[in-house]
């Protein structure tokens, strides 16, 4: 074999290479890309034939901040993905510590459990967990959807969290405990500030499940000032009922989407992290 | 030494503390509504608050089992889990290679593929959607445009079209992240094992097949059952996109159909039961491998 021919291989692999690279690039960003554009399309123009835009407008954008009801959505969102991360984060990296750093019996048989807890199907508690919240005068309210969201946030802060204690190198806790600290202190004070890079990979990954989840939303909410961002966008409708307004439905899309993928782009290292954390070490 | 057993004490009891909130919570949310949904799959239970509650024994199994419907959200349940997450695989290994590849603009790569998992899946599904809209769907008009189909297509109207759309879109979706998943796998691979390969001779898909496959398999599987385990439980897509009714059910869709649309708790229950059993086994599976894997 000459080196010109291996030249001219080594140049149709280069090529080839970037060709794959481009296509998984088009494939991955063009439906994200045309939702923008479609948002930013005048609804004549969306609902024509034509394929590249002539004209772009802020029209659907203004027409669904001008609608009470997406941004009482909005809000509703906000609270219950907020307040289910706290919670989560907080009764979960209590538990996580004991899990990861205390010694107790039955470790085992719990951790076995929260990692089962993890994979569990919501679908399968959904009439127990309608009858129930009817019961307690929950249905219909930004508490009672917290707290079943609860049920795919805490064993994921759980298992993800009991990862990172787990993680943390023993020296530093045993010289606090030579010096006198108890077991609370230096889990406040040593441990704690240590994992702060592990609590905010894992708050995000529960707030975005939080923010994301349709299910629950769509069964125990039923009047417009409890319903989430999923809910109203899945349930926008035009002034005639055989056509859907996209362009707005685009718009609404962007705005909720938009400031996931900045946060998701700025913590990438950590969320790949979190998530391998999760699905990977199980 | 009596001090370290008074800490071990401390330790001991804090632990306790410590798990009791977090176990209650989880008793309350997820164990209280589960046992409820075992005791209602037993009952004729409507939620019209109208006809009173009793006993039925196995009859709310026997109507799941029975309804040709509840077969047809199974079988859309299992074609769309099988394709969905061997695509998803196999595609996620070839990008998590190209993402491993040494190129300028790595980083942003591995950024953009990002994209599509931040994305919600109720605003994807209302994406793809839009681009398979039958008259106005970019699809549907480039197709035409290129003269690849003689008339446009009414995508999601049936089954045998619309599940092929509704597989791409989680594919779109989720390919990405479990692309990035082997890409975690692919980054333990100790450098000095291809160059033992390489002394030995090995070439590009001699080294692919007998050093990286063997040794990303853990991550491999368990990725696999993990997607797995998500994909039957597929709601959202299915809902948004067709309904999820008929013969475009699946499980989950069927579900709740059966409890909110018809307001008949016992057979939802019985629905939530079966669920539950089947995808149990899959957990089981999945714990498995993770412990001899990871341990």
């Amino acid at each position: 074999m000459t080196t010109k021919d291996q030249d001219s291989k080594s140049i149709a692999l280069k090529v080839g290479f970037w060709l794959l690279v481009a296509a998984i690039l088009v494939f991955n960003l063009f439906p994200a890309i045309y939702a923008l554009v479609s948002s930013f399309r005048p609804s004549q123009e969306l609902f024509s034939t034509q394929i590249v835009p002539r004209s772009l407008t802020f029209d659907h954008y203004k027409a669904v901040f001008a609608d009470a009801r997406f941004v009482q959505s909005l809000l509703n969102s906000l609270i219950i993905a907020g307040s289910t991360v706290l919670i989560a984060l907080g009764l979960g990296s209590l538990c996580a510590y004991a899990l990861g750093r205390l010694p107790f019996r039955f470790k085992g048989a719990v951790l076995y459990l929260v990692l089962t807890m993890t994979m569990f199907p919501q679908i399968a508690v959904l009439s127990g967990l309608f009858v129930m919240l009817k019961g307690l005068g929950l249905f219909n309210t930004r508490p009672g959807l917290v707290l079943t969201y609860l049920i795919f946030t805490m064993p994921f802060t759980v298992w993800v969290m009991t990862t990172y204690f787990k993680s943390l190198p023993k020296e530093l806790e045993e010289a606090a405990y030579v010096d006198g600290a108890s077991p609370l202190t230096v889990f406040w004070e040593v441990l704690l500030p240590l994992t702060v890079p592990g609590l905010i990979s894992t708050g995000l990954l529960a707030f975005i499940g939080a923010w994301n989840e349709f299910l629950f939303a769509l069964t125990f909410t039923v009047t417009d000032n409890m319903k989430t961002v999923p809910v109203v966008i899945s349930q926008f409708s035009g002034t005639s009922s055989y056509e859907q307004p996209w362009g707005s439905i685009m718009a609404a899309s962007m705005v909720v989407t938009i400031p996931l993928i900045i946060l998701v782009m700025y913590f990438q290292n950590r969320i790949v992290a979190g998530l391998t954390a999760g699905a990977v070490k199980g | 030494m009596a001090r370290t057993v008074d800490l071990y004490e401390r330790q001991r009891r804090l632990a306790w503390v410590l798990i009791v909130p977090a176990v209650l919570v989880v008793l309350l949310v997820i164990g209280f509504p589960l046992g409820q949904v075992v005791v209602y799959s037993f009952m004729k239970y409507k939620l019209d608050g109208v006809t009173p509650a009793s006993f039925v024994g196995l009859d709310n199994y026997a109507f799941v089992f029975s309804d040709p419907d509840w077969w047809r959200a199974v079988w859309n349940t299992l074609v769309f889990s099988f394709f969905s997450v061997t695509l998803e695989t196999i595609l996620g290994l070839a990008v998590a290679l190209v993402a491993n590849a040494p190129f300028k603009g790595r980083t942003l790569f591995r950024i953009a593929l990002l994209v599509p998992w931040a994305i919600p899946t109720v605003v994807s599904s209302q994406i793809w959607k839009w681009m398979f809209n039958d008259v106005y769907g970019v699809v549907n008009l480039l197709l035409t445009n290129f003269h690849l189909i003689p008339e446009k297509i009414a995508w999601l109207a049936t089954p045998e079209t619309a599940l092929p759309v509704i597989i791409a879109v989680d594919v779109w979706k989720t390919t990405p992240f479990m692309a990035l998943l082997i890409l975690a796998g692919l980054q333990m691979i100790p450098g000095d094992m291809y160059e033992a390969g390489a002394i030995d001779g090995a070439t590009g898909i001699r080294k692919f097949f007998f050093l990286t496959l063997p040794f990303i398999m853990p991550t491999l599987l368990v990725a696999l059952i993990f997607r797995t385990l998500d994909a039957l439980r597929v709601f959202d897509i299915f809902y948004i996109m067709v309904g999820g009714a008929g013969d475009m059910a699946t499980m989950a869709t069927y579900n709740r159909l059966q409890l909110i649309d018809f307001l008949d708790a016992g057979v939802g229950s019985a629905t939530s039961v079966i669920i539950l059993l089947f995808i149990m086994i899959f957990v089981v599976l999945y714990t498995r491998f993770s412990k001899t894997s990871f341990q």
